[in-house]
């Protein structure tokens, strides 16, 4: 039959069923397929802390989110126009994610009266008329995949697990995706099981023609390729580009790089990615602790090479101790928090930035350390190369704060040119700095470890192996210049001032604030960092379209702030941070800049969401100029509804 | 110098030498040394002063790591690379240090409150993974820099600051627990035996590995006498059980024919016990031998010291075996995955633009 063929401008995919059934690896490559077509696209995996929850209850289900677009897109999208269901617990977990009027394709091979309760419904939602609202499809995609690897003698068990690619082939074909590079994964990731690689090759190219004969699905979807600035382009996760970050950093200047690490979601990966690239010189060492983790990696700065840290906050609280040892004896350390839900054990697999305030303050002592925020999964990788500039070129502990959201979501990225890269130079002392008289008043050199660069105010980093520069350096407060031990009171104040005054010392090298005001009208701008950029910028957008002007501005640096923060804000009517936190950035622009900030705030584990944010932007816009109500923003009252 | 290790030591290889003339004097720095008068920390201060110069190692590679502690202010009196960390993570950042540069010579200074309470898990790690460091466990049995309370290795019953009725805590053995982790050299010495010191110092260094020398401290002002038993010369043939490699192990005062006294036997439990040499023929006394690979015969020696009030200990080598050490290990695969590779910038390109791509043109 002749399909009819519709063109979209973007489209939002959820992927959903048991954490068992390869939700992850599906959206996966549907996403690879998408960014091979061309379109923008961004993603949100949302998966259970549980390895394994018990099959089929709505604590095991896992889902992946693909926004996808012809367009430049910022966030994954608030809400799926099409949600594939693999079981009952997927559809009843996600359905009150689904506005009427979308799509919803269900796999109904395992509505059984068993499973049915294991979800907790009453009835079976596919009988009775509790989706009249939706575009509903079922199919008992299960029993056809089985059917159509019948030829491999897998086990029905076996036979059955390749039904995600067969959702993958009908997905694919109702979008248009390209199957080549998926059909290559595949040969690659089985090759050593020649049986289950072509179940699962035939699977998904069963899914694929059942789209293509069916009278199930009229209409395939076109989204064209995006316009996006000339370059090679790769789709990539924010925990990988993470990593890549610390190896071109690496690799810029020159230094080995040790982590010294303790696995914890959702920073496991940049452990695991690292450790595959020994060729760069790098060294990961997984620790018995999160403390001897951030140790070993001090150590090894200490012995010359750049130590990097990973966890997430749990692992932030016990590495506290040695973040202050760091700043003590000014040694180079990147610390990466990938945040997660807390306090405590808290949501170890769902995003939220809510260790701002941790990482500022979160030691004993006036103990100041520089921050630095990824906006995005791709921007991960400039990020870790800023966290290690500072860090090398300051001696200071540097705080790398990710989250949830960008290590596990990706975007297409643009690789870019490593001649591009900023070069950092360690500039290792080599020579004694001081002259000292001995006590017949002749001259000789001695080396001091707390004699300041005068730009800078970085100390001289002269490592073990270097003659005439031994010297000790520890916890205990340390003498200006020379480095010995005191317990001089006005040396104490001056060494506290002057830490501080390295860390302010760092918003010299900072390049201006980008502030996004497309008319150069707006009385109110929002201010955020870290992953809320996508979320906000889309905000912003939805605002303007409706006729609104507001302006954006993200912070990379969150401290020391750059210089030009204060004039910024100092520009607009009203000022608004949305953050997943309860007002972390918030209390910290109030406290520096007087400033009585609007938060916006929310900690519920997801990404913000797009279209709740822009009415807020637009009451906001509103109170401040008269101007707006808040249906302007064009969103329905189901998006109200959930504003809590 | 006493040791059986060939030059240049195991422990020391890649770790640039000299032959200057070095003494005690440079590896002194120009910080007054501030421990009590009266410290055991003193006397092993200066035992390590002397004997560094015997490695003929270009100090700049020596590096001297301590916790928190009296004797954790160690590094500072030294004229090489130190850093005097925090309490209890020495281990880990040393860890750090000797995995990064195979051409340092890495020490840890530690107390038994700093190594076997609050750094303990750092400790035993260190020790299974067989890091190339040596490691100067200072056991006062006591807490100093905190004026006084009880460690894990005072005696049951200790009266002190924190327990006014009595500890009811059972003390670690370093000796046992080194051994149950597994470290591939464990030594017991004195602080007032300087040659015995020395020695065990000399063997520790030509270890490749992690070496664990509990060293017995006494701490004048809050724990003092606490070794009396085995530094008394009324007392001391009787307390320590001297450890020779090659020799059967006797001990105790002299009979009437010059012969030690007492010896040690396997037991009937499979352990050890002391025995009256004049009842056991010699032969079946126990011969020494520190570098059998199984710990068993080496724990069953380790738990012939007191837990209580010191009045016997074995002292001397324990363990010295070898085993691969995770700092060589680790820098081997550095070394293999680098072998014949590009130069770093263009394999920084190639592995950014690894993965599907696309251009846009």
């Amino acid at each position: 039959m002749t399909k009819q063929v519709k063109q979209l401008d973007r489209v939002i995919i959820r992927f959903a069923g048991d954490s068992g059934d390869g939700m992850q690896l599906t959206g996966d490559r549907f996403t690879q397929e998408s960014a091979a077509f061309g379109n923008d696209l961004q993603t949100l995996p949302n998966f259970p802390a549980e390895i394994r929850a018990p099959q089929g209850t709505l604590p095991g289900v896992s889902s992946f989110q693909v926004h996808f677009a012809d367009h430049d897109i910022l966030t994954p999208g608030d809400s799926p126009d099409v949600l594939v269901a693999m079981n009952p617990a997927a559809l009843k977990a996600n359905l009150p994610d689904m506005k009427p009027g979308t799509s919803i394709i269900v796999d109904s091979h395992d509505f059984s009266a068993r499973n049915l309760i294991k979800a907790g419904y009453a009835g079976n939602p596919l009988e009775d008329d509790s989706l009249a609202d939706y575009a509903l499809t079922v199919v008992d995609l299960t029993g056809m995949t089985v059917a159509a690897v019948k030829e491999f003698g897998l086990s029905r068990k076996d036979a059955a697990r390749a039904k995600n690619m067969f959702a993958l082939g009908l997905l694919s074909w109702m979008y248009g995706r390209p199957t080549e590079t998926t059909t290559a994964f595949l040969e690659k990731r089985f090759a050593k099981s020649p049986d289950i690689r072509d179940a699962n090759i035939t699977a998904f190219k069963a899914g694929w023609n059942f789209g293509e004969t069916t009278e199930a699905f009229a209409v395939k979807y076109e989204i064209k390729p995006a316009p996006m600035s000339a370059g090679v382009y790769r789709n990539i996760t924010g925990n990988l580009a993470l990593a890549y970050g610390l190896v071109a950093g690496g690799v810029q200047s020159g230094l080995p790089l040790f982590l010294g690490t303790y696995p914890i979601t959702p920073a496991s990966d940049v452990l695991h990615e690292l450790s595959k690239h020994k060729r760069f010189g790098i060294t990961t060492f997984q620790a018995e602790d999160e403390i001897a983790g951030i140790g070993a990696a001090l150590g090894a700065s200490f012995a010359g090479s750049l130590g990097v840290t990973s966890t997430s906050g749990p692992g932030i609280a016990l590495k506290s101790e040695t973040i202050g040892l760091a700043v003590m004896t000014e040694l180079p350390l990147v610390v990466i928090d990938v945040q997660r839900g807390g306090p405590s054990t808290g949501l170890p697999t769902k995003t939220e930035q809510a260790d701002l305030l941790q990482a500022m303050f979160g030691r004993n002592g006036e103990s100041p350390v520089p921050i630095v925020a990824p906006q995005s999964p791709g921007d991960c990788f400039a990020a870790a190369v800023e966290a290690i500039r500072i860090a090398v070129t300051y001696r200071t502990p540097v705080m790398l704060l990710s989250d949830g959201m960008l290590a596990n979501g990706s975007e297409p990225w643009q690789i870019p040119d490593i001649d591009e890269l900023p070069v950092i130079d360690p500039a290792f002392a080599t020579a004694p700095n001081h002259e000292v008289l001995d006590k017949d008043g002749n001259s000789t050199e001695d080396f001091w470890p707390y004699l300041r660069d005068e730009e800078t105010l970085a100390r001289p980093w002269a490592i073990p192996g270097t003659a005439g520069l031994e010297h000790r350096i520890g916890g205990l407060e340390k003498g200006d210049g020379h480095g010995n031990i005191s317990y001089d009171p006005g040396n104490h104040d001056y060494m506290v001032r002057i830490r501080q005054a390295k860390t302010d010392r760092i918003a010299d090298s900072l390049p201006p604030l980008e502030v996004d005001d497309p008319s150069g009208r707006a009385k109110v701008l929002v201010m955020g960092w870290g992953s809320t950029y996508g979320p906000i910028g889309a905000a912003c957008r939805r605002v303007r379209k409706a006729g609104l002007d507001v302006a954006q501005v993200h912070l990379r640096h969150l401290n020391p702030f750059p210089k030009d923060l204060g004039e910024i804000i100092k520009r607009y009517d009203a000022v608004m941070i949305p953050e997943m936190n309860l007002g972390q950035l918030s209390l910290l622009i109030r406290a520096k800049y007087l400033v009585d900030v609007v938060g916006y705030n929310h900690v519920r584990g997801l990404p913000l969401k797009a279209a709740e944010l822009a009415e807020a932007i637009t009451d906001l816009i509103s109170t401040t100029t008269g101007e707006a109500t808040a249906d302007d923003a064009g969103t329905s009252s189901q998006d109200k509804e959930s504003v809590r | 110098m006493t040791t059986t290790e060939p030059l240049p030591f195991p422990g020391l290889k890649g770790v640039p030498t000299t032959d200057e003339k070095q003494t005690g004097k440079d590896f002194t720095s120009n910080q007054e040394v501030r421990w009590c008068p009266g410290c055991g920390d003193y006397a092993v201060l200066k035992a390590v002063q002397s004997f560094l110069p015997d490695l003929g190692l270009l100090r700049e590679n020596i590096v001297f790591v301590s916790g928190i502690g009296c004797s954790s202010r160690f590094p500072y009196y030294l004229e090489t690379y130190g850093m005097h960390s925090i309490h209890g993570r020495a281990p880990a950042i040393a860890t750090g240090i000797a995995t990064a540069r195979e051409d340092l010579s890495v020490w840890v200074v530690t107390g038994d409150g700093d190594a076997l309470s609050i750094g303990g898990n750092h400790l035993i790690h260190a020790m299974r993974r067989n890091v190339n460091m040596t490691i100067l466990l200072f056991n006062n049995r006591i807490y100093g820099l905190t004026k006084g309370q009880y460690s894990p290795t005072s005696e049951p019953g200790k009266v002190t600051k924190s327990t006014p009725a009595g500890s009811v805590d059972h003390p670690f053995n370093p000796v046992s627990l080194a051994l149950g982790a597994e470290a591939t050299f464990v030594a017991r010495t004195i602080d007032s035996d300087r040659k015995h010191l020395t020695s065990v110092l000399a063997a520790a260094a030509a270890h490749r590995g992690t070496s664990l020398v509990e060293i017995y401290q006494n701490c004048p002002i809050f724990n003092d006498g606490a070794f009396d038993a085995i530094k008394n010369p009324d007392t001391k043939a009787d307390a320590i059980i001297p450890l020779v490699q090659g020799e059967p192990i006797r001990f105790g005062h002299l009979r009437e024919d010059g012969q030690p006294s007492k010896g040690i036997v396997r037991s009937a439990t499979g352990g050890v016990e002391v025995v009256d040499t004049a009842e056991v023929p010699e032969a079946d006394l126990l011969v020494h031998d520190a570098h059998v690979d199984d710990p068993t015969t080496a724990f069953a020696l380790s738990r012939l010291t007191d837990a209580g009030v010191l009045h016997q200990s074995p002292i001397g080598i324990f363990r010295s075996v070898e085993r691969p050490t995770y700092d060589d290990q680790a820098r081997a695969q550095i070394t293999t995955a680098s072998a014949g590779q590009d130069d770093q910038r263009t394999a920084l390109s190639s592995l950014i633009s690894g993965g599907d791509t696309w251009t846009v043109i």
